[in-house]
């Protein structure tokens, strides 16, 4: 049975409170794992493990959290995300609300994409839509 | 002096669980120390080797190629202490799989069947880093005196050591 929006938000909130030893209320939609949560290079690796055995699915290295979109002269000038490597970016993850970010596109803000609702989005949609 | 934690294999499924005995002696220093009087195996000796026995397990995984290293324990939880002639059971299983970022294990320290305690712990494989590191290609966690140590522990999987290799 396909789960919910609720249902999906409920078990990537007790994702993230067993994997950064958070508080529930702290984990909100609109939380930054890393700035808000606290979330270190290692925790990303134990958030993907904790939601493939949640959810049942597979999260391919760097599916969820893109780590080598960065690493390219053509993506990247001065700081800041080219034309193309925005591009890249939103092809890369289609679920992240990048509105914000694309007005003024700093590399170092990229972490800042990733939210509690990013995973919710992600989630659902290797869930196939489901609760959308 | 070696800082080694488990005495020996006596489970091993390749990638996949590990177990390893410990037995505890009045004969280790740390013991007379740790508590003065009340001779106790230290917790965070059962963590220690824990790290090892589950460090071995994602080592060999990958054939002792990558740098593993501990990189967090996220959670330990400790039900009963554990005195001179117990000894433990350390058992670790892998979340899933290990990948090639790392890795994580679920881990049930028991004595005599009774819970001791329950460590949830990551490894991280240091040369595939979100932050590269400038390191050394020399494996520096299994070194070949490590491996060699392993095979005389009872690791029966292991392969013997490349001549010069890690």
């Amino acid at each position: 049975m396909a789960l919910s929006r609720d249902e999906i938000t409920e078990k990537v909130r007790e994702a993230l409170v067993d994997a950064l030893g958070v508080d529930e209320g702290e984990v909100v939609a609109t939380a930054r794992i890393g700035a808000d949560l606290g979330a270190e290079s290692i925790d990303y690796l134990d958030i993907v493990f904790r939601l493939e055995k949640a959810f049942n699915i597979k999260i391919p290295r760097g599916d969820l959290f893109p780590d080598n979109v960065l690493t390219s002269e053509e993506f990247v000038q001065n700081g800041k995300l080219t034309d193309r490597g925005l591009a890249e970016l939103k092809a890369r993850m289609p679920y992240a609300d990048l509105a914000q970010f694309e007005k003024n596109p700093n590399v170092q803000d990229i972490a800042d994409l990733f939210t509690v609702e990013m995973i919710v989005r992600y989630v659902e949609g290797k869930l196939g839509g489901a609760g959308a | 002096m070696r800082w080694i934690w488990i005495d020996k294999f006596v489970e091993f499924e390749r990638g996949r669980r590990a177990v390893s005995v410990k037995n505890v002696t009045l004969a280790e220093e740390h013991l007379h120390d740790h508590v003065p009087g009340y001779p106790l195996h230290p917790p965070a000796l059962m963590i220690e080797g824990m790290a090892q026995t589950g460090g071995v397990l994602v080592g060999e995984a990958f054939d002792f190629q990558e740098k593993v290293v501990l990189a967090k324990v996220t959670r330990a939880v400790f039900h009963r202490h554990v005195r001179p002639g117990d000894q433990i059971r350390l058992e670790a299983v892998v979340q899933g799989e290990v990948r090639s970022e790392g890795a994580g294990i679920e881990g049930r320290i028991t004595c005599n069947g009774l819970l001791v305690a329950e460590i949830e712990m990551m490894f991280a494989h240091l040369d595939q880093s979100r932050v590269p590191l400038d390191l050394d290609e020399e494996n520096f966690v299994f070194t070949e005196d490590f491996i060699r140590m392993l095979r005389m522990r009872n690791l029966g999987q292991l392969p013997p050591p490349e001549p010069g290799g890690a």
